[in-house]
């Protein structure tokens, strides 16, 4: 592999770039003709003769137990084995995220949460596992659960009583007397964002092989070990690996959709205490994951010491019900906002205190409420801002990162909070915002929290949405509809907001083939965004190699061992900087190997991305292309790419909804939306991240909720109970393009992953509560559901 | 998602069908459309032993009329009585009702019979052929026997139909261009309803209130004295059983039947 090269990137000439172009998605005929390979559909010679797993998962929220008797299941037809936490060889799980609750990979004399794994069991055939896991029996001894955050938060119930505490982790502050000097109205409210499950179409998913280090997969025929003859395998757990003298020898592949497997082998290292070189992560497709897939969790670590044990390959699918109760959830936090100024509608001070429901075990949501405190303030010049900030387990599902994981909530509760600041003081909520709104910035600007915002023109966003959606006609609407006191009012939200994405680093390597081919490793793990086709325009608008014939390698850790992977938006920003970066590296690369075979000052050369190679400037005959310089010798280069910074993308959302008064019912007429992320590279891949945050934004305001019963049980564990919308529930939506490029990348590219859900859902909520707000409702807690809806409108009576 | 073990028999007729049920007692299940039966199975909230497909029958997928009645076969699938000419201009309620059902897929492959059969207390049809005051016929080892669709519900996901019957047809007044509409309340577009109504002429029926679909007797007699739809409609909740769930509240449904009888009433007779 080539050494990185410094390129001049004025060197290249440009014809017509390819970059801002709607070319179609690479991967779509292979996903849409059913020729792509989930981790369930895996056919890989290393998996014959796979054991399939299934959990065992707690029916209590929370209860301790002392035995699991599992011989029944043993005994059932096919069964390979059961194993409990004692059974797995493996080191005791570790602290995670500073807290001192440690969540281990089977549960250990307690559960404390319904969907909580206490054993897996292991059979010939997935079917004979899911009988034999019904005839698991554990003497739970129920313990009270704890649901509610505020009951979290008085400790009467304690999930990890050495702690002493429900709370994880906190980032408090001394509250300011002070805070709200010079104000002349201030309102409070308290507000819930609702939890939610990430859903994606495909669940969690793992297949696991332990194969001796030194052996070559040849990629055809079987590996050179012989899976051990199930009769010797151990019944019932208490295994201890098929043959311990060699079990150094034995290196571990580990298949799972993720969002970074680079990420996952560190996991996996962790978890078993192995040498790095003893893991082999491999992503096939992945079906969404929504920020939920991002590492190993214990299900997956359970699996590939189960392979370990059994000394057999190990496959496991969840089902959606799993998926629903187990797979971490979303936002779930309980704020409460007080904001001040002055009855002319000056903002000055903000304060967002944030409880947030962690769920059972640490997870990512020990992290979320940082992004959002850092965004506490988004959009607006307030003089003062304070954030508190405190995360507590309760005995539900455990809570993660979901699309935004923590920036959605911050925009929730500020959007609700301006608006109803907007309501205190009578003033329009859009004219409140555009009196308040930052102004337009070129060079970065440091906010209340310590962000600093790269570039942005929030005003103009907020300007242009209000005159696509005829804001004032629609005023004009919605008053003529009161005065007439129709069955259906219309209601307008607003939400401006801004949001961090990307910062850190990231790798690519470009590899040209003899063929005139080209593969792009990455260290970035698409799931369904269109990675191929972005980073694919990348390469071929420095290069000239078509689209079609450049390939995108990730998710493989022997094939790209370093990598950040998906999440956070930064893919484009970071990783397709640093494919740029390899691409104008191979550039250069051909340039001294050209310069080399003609013996010309490589400055004298060009790149010609009209016939993809490199010819002596000013002499268009002398030219030699990529293909011919890499047959000679491998043509290839690897680039680095380190953000000066985060980047910030911004944006307004105008939501047009009809309420029927009668029943509550909320229709979503309209939104249009501006989500500012920078230059676009795809316009149409940018439009269906879009299309998707938008639909998951306005299903957190109006449909989605996970919900658990008093005794945690989940009350939302199917489709069934589950809100989700179809296409039936939403409206084309009207989007508007904007592109304040960043500085920080030579793409001019912030993120577009996640802006659309972050700005929506307030929209949205907004929308409903203006609708109503003539009777008198100020505020209604999210999903705005029409029983919830028609409730708050008649407490107004 | 993996169901327990059963045995599968696809029926060749009526008569195969009644025999294997006769021999299998209430450890076999038939399997018709499968839209409510094959999801319990996956969740392991049924476990038949026996499957008993009769889904295949033509002899059960029929709409005829006869004289003043439409006869529509059991294993009359949603869509075929969404589209049918006979059915939309014969009892035009049925159609309507049809067409409401969850999804594309759920009506090509759910039945009327299932349907019933089910007896889900949030259901479709079986609210609208409460209303139409349509007759059950049934099959059984003993022959045939008819049971009027008010006596055939019981109680949730609970019929007159007994383990060794089969559900082989519906029969229904024909109402012509009789003033009727059907409309389900439900947060999302594929959701269940949380109430649902039909109105036929000036007879009322309710889906969600309470443990089968039952017919708004206060609001019908109102009407039957002469009474005006805001009148009937403020009595529709009158005699319900409403649950409160995590669906709705009880109160809450009582509004809506309440609104959503109104409506229908007004929609049904400014046609």
């Amino acid at each position: 592999m080539a050494r990185p090269v410094t390129v001049d990137p004025v060197t290249t000439t440009r014809s017509t770039s390819i970059l801002g172009t709607r070319v179609s998605r690479i991967e779509d005929p292979r996903l849409l003709t059913g020729a792509s390979v989930f981790t369930a559909d895996l056919d890989d010679r290393r998996l014959a003769g796979t054991a399939h797993a299934v959990f065992v998962r707690s029916p209590m929220a929370h209860a301790t137990f002392t035995t699991i008797d599992t011989s029944a299941a043993a005994a059932s037809q096919g069964v390979v084995a059961v194993l409990t936490a004692s059974d797995l060889d493996i080191p005791p799980a570790t602290p995670q995220f500073g807290a001192p609750m440690v969540e281990p990979y089977l549960a250990e004399g307690v559960v404390r949460y319904v969907g909580q794994a206490v054993a897996v069991v292991l059979a010939d055939t997935e079917a004979q596992a899911v009988d034999a896991a019904e005839l698991v029996a554990v003497d739970y001894r129920p313990l009270p659960a704890v649901v509610d955050v505020s009951a979290a938060l008085r400790g009467g119930v304690v999930l990890f009583p050495d702690a002493g505490t429900n709370i994880a982790s906190a980032q408090e502050t001394a509250p300011d007397p002070a805070l709200f000097d010079g104000c002349e109205v201030v309102v409070t409210q308290q507000i819930v964002n609702n939890r939610v499950a990430p859903a994606p179409m495909e669940g969690r998913a793992a297949a696991a092989v332990w194969l001796p280090r030194n052996s070559e997969y040849d990629g055809e025929g079987v590996a050179t070990t012989t899976p051990p003859d199930r009769s010797e395998n151990p019944l019932g757990g208490g295994g201890s690996g098929p043959n311990s003298a060699v079990d150094d020898d034995l290196r571990l592949t580990l298949w799972l959709p993720n969002q970074g497997a680079q990420t996952v082998k560190k996991n996996v290292v962790d978890a078993f205490g192995i040498d790095a070189d003893r893991v082999h992560v491999i992503t096939p497709d992945v079906g969404g994951a929504f920020g939920a897939k991002f590492g190993a969790e214990p299900d997956h670590i359970v699996i590939a010491a189960a392979a370990r044990v059994l000394g057999r390959p190990v496959r496991w699918s969840e089902t959606r019900s799993e998926n629903l109760t187990v797979m971490p959830h979303g936002r779930a936090q309980y704020q409460t906002v007080s904001i001040g100024g002055t009855r002319d509608g000056r903002m000055i001070a903000y304060r967002l205190d944030v409880t947030q429901d962690a769920g059972a075990y640490p997870r990512l949501a020990l992290e979320t409420p940082h992004g959002t405190a850092l965004m506490a303030p988004g959009v607006y010049a307030f003089d003062r801002c304070e954030v508190s900030t405190r995360c507590v387990l309760t005995t539900t599902t455990p809570v993660g990162a979901f699309r935004g994981a923590g920036r959605p909530e911050a925009t929730a509760a500020l959007e609700r909070a301006v608006d109803l600041f907007a309501a205190e003081i009578g003033m329009d909520p859009a004219a409140l915002r555009r009196r308040n709104l930052l102004p337009r910035f070129t060079s970065p600007f440091t906010s209340l929290t310590g962000a600093v915002y790269d570039s942005g023109d929030y005003p103009a966003a907020l300007d242009r949405v209000l005159a696509a959606a005829n804001y004032l006609a629609l005023r004009a609407e919605q008053a003529s509809r009161r005065r007439r006191r129709e069955d259906v009012q219309l209601g307008i939200g607003l939400s401006t907001y801004v949001e961090i994405t990307g910062s850190g680093k990231e790798n690519a390597t470009v590899q040209v083939h003899s063929d005139g081919s080209a593969t792009v490793f990455t260290g970035v793990s698409p799931h369904g965004q269109g990675h191929a086709t972005a980073f694919a325009m990348i390469v071929a608008d420095r290069l000239g190699i078509p689209v079609q014939k450049i390939d995108l390698v990730w998710g493989d850790t022997d094939l790209v061992p370093r990598g950040g992977g998906t999440g956070g938006s930064r893919s484009l920003q970071l990783g397709g900087a640093a494919a740029d970066g390899a691409a104008l590296a191979v550039a250069e690369l051909a340039k001294k190997r050209a310069g080399e075979l003609w013996e010309v000052d490589p400055a004298d050369l060009v790149i010609d991305t009209e016939r993809a190679g490199v010819s002596v400037a000013g002499i268009p005959d002398r030219f030699v292309t990529f293909a011919e310089l890499a047959a000679e010798e491998e043509l290839s280069a690897k680039h680095l790419f380190a953000a000066e910074g985060a980047t910030f993308p911004f944006g307004a959302h105008l939501a047009v909804v009809e309420v029927d008064i009668a029943t509550g019912k909320v229709r979503l007429v309209r939104l249009v939306s501006i989500d500012d992320a920078g230059t676009v590279v795809n316009p149409m891949l940018a439009e269906g991240q879009r299309h998707g945050g938008l639909a998951q934004g306005v299903a957190q305001a109006l449909y989605e909720e996970a919900t658990f019963d008093e005794d945690g049980n989940p009350l939302t564990a199917t489709f069934a109970d589950y809100g989700i919308p179809t296409a039936a529930d939403l409206p084309a939506f009207d989007l508007l393009d904007m592109e304040t490029p960043t500085p920080y990348n030579v793409l001019g590219a912030k993120g577009i992953g996640e802006a659309a859900t972050i700005g929506a859902t307030p929209a949205v909520q907004n929308a409903v509560i203006d609708a109503v707000s003539y009777l008198g409702v100020r505020h209604i807690d999210m999903p705005l559901t029409p029983q919830r809806v028609w409730r708050a409108i008649r407490e107004t009576d | 998602m993996i169901p327990a073990p059963f045995d599968y028999v696809r029926a060749a007729s009526v008569a195969q069908a009644l025999d294997v049920l006769h021999d299998h007692g209430d450890r076999a299940r038939l399997l018709a459309g499968g839209q409510s039966l094959l999801p319990m199975m996956k969740l392991r909230l049924a476990a038949p032993e026996m499957l008993v497909d009769i889904s295949d029958l033509d002899e059960l997928r029929f709409v005829r009329r006869d004289g003043e009645t439409v006869a529509i076969g059991g294993g009359t699938r949603y869509a075929d009585l969404a589209l049918s000419d006979v059915i939309r201009q014969s009892v035009p309620l049925i159609a309507r009702a049809a067409r409401r059902v969850g999804d594309a897929q759920v009506r090509y492959r759910g039945t009327l019979g299932g349907a019933l059969a089910h007896a889900d207390p949030a259901g479709d049809l079986p609210t609208a052929i409460l209303a139409l005051d349509g007759t059950i016929v049934i099959s059984g080892p003993h022959g045939t026997r008819t049971v009027a669709a008010a006596d055939f519900f019981i109680d949730y996901y609970t019929t007159a139909l007994a383990a060794d019957e089969i559900l082989t047809e519906v029969r229904i007044p024909v109402t012509g261009a009789e003033k009727c509409w059907y409309d389900r309340f439900s947060e999302r577009s594929a959701g269940w309803p949380i109430v649902a109504v039909a109105v036929a002429g000036t007879r009322i029926a309710l889906a969600g209130m309470g443990a089968t679909p039952l017919r708004a007797v206060a609001a019908e007699d109102v009407l039957a004295a002469g009474g005006d739809f805001a009148g009937a409609a403020e009595l529709a909740a009158e005699g319900t059983a409403p649950v409160s769930d995590q669906r709705a509240h009880a109160d809450y449904r009582r509004h809506l039947a309440r609104v959503l009888t109104y409506r229908a009433l007004q929609r049904a007779h400014s046609r």
